[in-house]
């Protein structure tokens, strides 16, 4: 079993990050369970995303608090969390880019990697909706799915412009950490 | 086919392949998904029906009620506050005989406001006559709206039936759901034929004055009606399975019960982690088990003690609590052993997962552990001392 944490809020599109995430895993035959937690249920919260990820139907039904992997794309976050509580020893944690954010230091074989992932998605969506850029970065990161299973499963939710948009997000976010790892 | 479904969204193709003709909602978080899609489907063509827009939840409950008293399959979905302020159009539906069936998203009952998951709601309207159904996962959130007009319109039965479903978890939950097609829905639920419906061409009258003479006998139906719930929901869930493929009892579901020494005893998605647990203890050869209860009203007494009997020690989880007595699940399994001579040494009483603490596989384990040692009653798990002022020893 895999868990993946995502750090959030409410408005920014974590559900809709887990939820692609999770297609992108069913269309490889995995199970997966995506689910959110609010916090005070209001635009502009803190919130939580998460995807559990099994061979075998998922049945656990609590929240994620020893994550295999992190996604943060809100950074400010930070500021008031800490959002690698509880990630495994050799967890990864997947950051968008913000500048005057501090990085906590982490233990020596978890990894951050932190990706300018608004700026991506602003570059090819023209709105800085980081999020697919995070899923492509996530993929190159953890060699968990394919480009090609993201790009399916964003293929579910976008059309037209949109769709473009995401797609080019997930390749350069891909790309990016690809070239982080050369 | 399988698709990669939000539980609302589930819940919302279910409703649409059962064909209302009628749905009427007012949106409460977390039901809401649920009736946007119906409404989006309507809108867009693919589901013939009238989606009727009202200022209230007592009005929505009272528009399905009169839909469904001119002979029309209708639904309506709500959760926490929305059914309290339908609760007196609930015991109506349900005393006029009329088989609606309505999803509750389960969440907690203010104040103070809280929009988490726990049974609260749907707990306190157990007494109003509706077969009250909780379901474990998206799969069977799909599968028992489908199980639940076919029971409801029964001619038979002609009760209400509530589709109980934790919200959140799994309303908003996305996994993987087969989901049926058109035709085996259309096999298995046939059009609604009403016994008496209202018509100005042939006028009747429902649900008139019930004087002392009468109304008692009209308890006494409905009182009756529930046992034979408790016969015919395993004969259609056998029938179910043969068109779909799953198999239900549909009363109660044991996990692991073979040989288990102690069993938890839970409804709705609770279950899943239970059975988690239940997983890796076996592993290390503990003898646990767990008893899912589906079918809440009726309550399957017979089944229940069938499979409790030898059990040596019992812990049932609420996820709601009656405020100043026993907890609510916990008070029926303790009745139904009374003056039995099989029973368990033990029934301890458990109170979780109250407006949306999580409730982690610590906290299952945490149960088996206390019953190891003693009987307890209310114990509440994962309580946070520290916010409690008061000194109530």
């Amino acid at each position: 079993m895999k868990e993946i944490r995502i750090h959030a809020r409410a408005g920014q599109g974590a559900i809709t990050t887990a939820s692609i995430l999770g297609y992108a895993y069913f269309s490889k035959g995995k199970f997966a369970y995506a689910f959110p937690h609010f916090g005070a249920a209001r635009m502009g919260a803190p919130m939580n995303a998460f995807v559990r990820v099994d061979d075998k139907p998922v049945r656990l039904r609590s929240q994620i608090y020893e994550p295999d992997y992190i996604i943060i794309v809100d950074s400010t976050l930070l500021r008031g969390f800490n959002c690698f509580a509880g990630l495994k020893e050799n967890g990864i944690a997947i950051v968008n880019k913000r500048e005057g954010i501090d990085i906590p230091k982490v233990k020596a074989k978890q990894k951050v990697i932190i990706v300018p992932a608004n700026d991506i998605a602003a570059k090819n969506i023209g709105r800085p909706l980081g999020n697919t850029a995070l899923l492509g970065a996530f993929s190159a990161a953890t060699g968990e799915l394919d480009v090609e299973a993201l790009v399916e499963a964003v293929k579910q939710r976008f059309s037209g412009k949109a769709l473009e948009g995401n797609i080019a997000s997930i390749k350069e976010g891909y790309e990016f950490v690809k070239n982080l790892m050369r | 086919m399988k698709e990669f479904l939000e539980g609302s969204m589930t819940v919302a193709k279910s409703v649409a392949l059962c064909r209302p003709g009628v749905i009427s909602a007012y949106p409460i978080t977390p039901q809401t998904h649920i009736v946007e899609e119906l409404a989006q489907m309507i809108a867009d063509g693919h589901l013939k029906a009238e989606f009727v827009n009202v200022e209230s939840e007592h009005s929505a409950a009272s528009v399905v009620l009169g839909a469904e008293a001119t002979g029309v399959r209708s639904y309506t979905a709500t959760s926490s506050q929305g059914l309290l302020l339908m609760g007196e159009v609930i015991f109506n539906i349900a005393g006029l005989r009329l088989p609606l069936v309505l999803t509750d998203a389960n969440r907690a009952v203010s104040a103070p406001i809280n929009i988490w998951n726990d049974h609260q709601d749907t707990i306190s309207l157990r007494d109003s006559g509706w077969v009250q159904l909780y379901v474990e996962n998206n799969q069977e959130a799909m599968d028992f709206h489908i199980l639940a007009y076919r029971l409801a319109e029964d001619k038979s039965i002609m009760l209400p039936v509530m589709v109980c479903m934790d919200g959140f978890i799994l309303t908003h939950g996305i996994e993987i759901v087969d989901v049926p097609s058109q035709e085996q829905v259309d096999k298995f639920l046939p059009a609604f034929k009403p016994l008496y419906k209202l018509d100005v061409d042939n006028p009747l009258t429902l649900g008139p004055l019930a004087d002392p003479d009468y109304y008692m006998e009209t308890r006494y139906a409905i009182h009756q009606t529930h046992k034979k719930v408790l016969k015919l929901l395993p004969k259609l869930t056998m029938e179910f399975a043969k068109i779909f493929g799953r198999s239900y009892d549909g009363l109660v579901e044991g996990y692991q019960l073979k040989g288990a020494e102690k069993v938890i005893v839970a409804m709705g998605s609770v279950c899943g982690t239970i059975k988690d647990v239940i997983d890796q203890m076996r592993q290390k050869g503990k003898k646990v088990g767990l008893l899912k209860i589906t079918c809440f009203r009726p309550f399957p007494a017979q089944a229940v003690y069938e499979a409790l009997k030898n059990v040596p020690k019992v812990a049932v989880i609420d996820r709601s609590l009656s405020l100043g007595s026993f907890a609510p699940l916990a008070s029926e399994i303790r009745a139904l052993f009374f003056n039995k001579t099989k029973r368990p040494k033990t029934i301890s009483s458990f109170i979780l997962g109250l407006g949306g603490r999580d409730i982690t596989m610590d906290s299952i384990k945490q149960i088996f552990s206390i019953i190891s040692k003693r009987e307890v009653d209310n114990e509440f798990i994962d309580l946070k001392p520290e916010l409690i002022k008061e000194n109530y020893e």
